[in-house]
């Protein structure tokens, strides 16, 4: 299967997303949405990950959980996320009101050479989080629907958007890679001291 | 004279007094009565997982946001978690793990074997710090020193909590 072409910028849709975050925690999948994340602005409130496959949803939900009077915004891959897909169930058990996360589905494991992935096979990943029992989940195609949800990711959670993005590489933006200096910033920006 | 309090009510003890909130699991019989005892818990937040390296993840994430947290699993879990656990070492995260085992003590299911008897040597090359305990009056306190371990350096600590301590799970 060929590269989709249609599909919106992931660059974009995480800017767009990010706008509005004020004091929000972001947490990152890796590869491309680490990437994206960056490009929209460092931030010491942003925990990158650049490893761990498939931490990145239930890394948000210790977050939360731990702070549940902050946003928590987890944005990642269609890859990352369905190595995952039993933490939308831990997850949706859990019901944190202050947990979002949103998935740039460009249909490929785009870091590793781009090779498929089952959501471009009809796997519905803002189903399955709706049949976990997310408060909300939606499959996002055009701008339209996106600027509908990007304010339902700051509201009642947990919400799920699953984002059809284009299947081309943005350029890279590489944001601090080393794990304790990434975990120590964060902490600090959040509580002081470390 | 009050009955002796059981190892799982003790090391529930050591978590609370600790301040270990959030509790990650995925149950092992061994593991019955700590579970029942973190979900009755008011102050604690018990979270049940599909997979035990949720609850790597799930420490990381909590740890992020200023509380501790500790995960609860068999020895086959430990397998579930080796790569989740490379993000926890990266990243300095104070890690508590219980880790009740099987594959040890007059074992009955061969299938329990392997893994159990990998589960040191897969938590040491991760660079995972691992208490081995055997008498079940040591377990609370070995729970206790490997959490000050833990929170206090920075390290992920697993205590292995030797099948013959539990007792061995029979087949009837
Ligand atoms: C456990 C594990 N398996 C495989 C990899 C290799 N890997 C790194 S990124 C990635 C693909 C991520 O795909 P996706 O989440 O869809 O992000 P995209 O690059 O497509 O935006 C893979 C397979 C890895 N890092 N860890
Ligand atoms: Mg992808």
């Amino acid at each position: 299967m060929s590269a989709r072409k249609n599909g919106l910028d992931r660059r974009k849709a995480v800017a767009q997303i990010l706008a509005r975050r004020g004091n929000a925690l972001v947490v990152t999948g890796l590869g491309a949405p680490t990437w994206d994340v960056a490009a929209a602005g460092d931030n010491d409130l942003n925990f990158y990950t650049w490893g761990g496959m498939g931490c990145a949803a239930m890394v948000g939900l210790g977050l939360a959980l731990a702070q549940p009077k902050r946003r928590v915004i987890v944005i990642t891959g269609d890859g990352e996320m369905l190595m995952a897909v039993g933490s939308l169930a831990t997850i949706a058990v859990k019901q944190p009101r202050n947990l979002a996360i949103a998935v740039m589905d460009n249909g490929h494991y785009g870091e590793t050479g781009m090779q498929a992935t089952h959501t471009q096979f009809g796997v519905d990943l803002a189903g399955m989080a709706g049949a976990a029992g997310f408060r909300a989940a939606a499959t996002v195609r055009t701008t339209a629907q996106l600027k509908t949800w990007i304010p339902r990711l700051y509201d009642n959670g947990p919400v799920f958007i699953d984002i059809k993005v284009t299947a081309e590489n943005a350029p890279l933006v590489l944001p601090p890679r080393d794990g304790s200096l990434l975990k120590l910033r964060f902490r600090q920006a959040l509580l002081g001291g470390a | 004279m009050a009955a002796k309090s059981t190892w799982s009510e003790q090391v529930h003890r050591v978590l609370r007094t600790q301040n270990v909130r959030q509790i990650g699991y995925v149950p092992d019989s061994g593991l019955k009565r700590i579970i029942e005892l973190v979900r009755a818990d008011k102050k604690m937040c018990a979270v049940s997982l599909t997979t035990e390296e949720e609850g790597i993840a799930l420490a990381t994430g909590a740890w992020l946001g200023g509380e501790r947290s500790a995960v609860l699993m068999q020895s086959s879990g430990v397998g579930n978690c080796i790569n989740m656990l490379g993000m926890a070492i990266e990243c300095r995260i104070p890690l508590l793990m219980i880790v009740t085992m099987r594959g040890q003590w007059a074992e009955f299911n061969p299938w329990q074997m392997p893994m159990a008897q990998a589960t040191a040597a897969v938590l040491g090359a991760m660079g995972v710090i691992v208490q081995n305990v055997e008498a079940p009056d040591d377990i609370a306190e070995t729970v206790a020193a490997a959490g000050k371990l833990a929170f206090n350096t920075n390290r992920a600590v697993a205590v292995a909590i030797a099948q013959r301590a539990i007792g061995t799970k029979a087949f009837k």
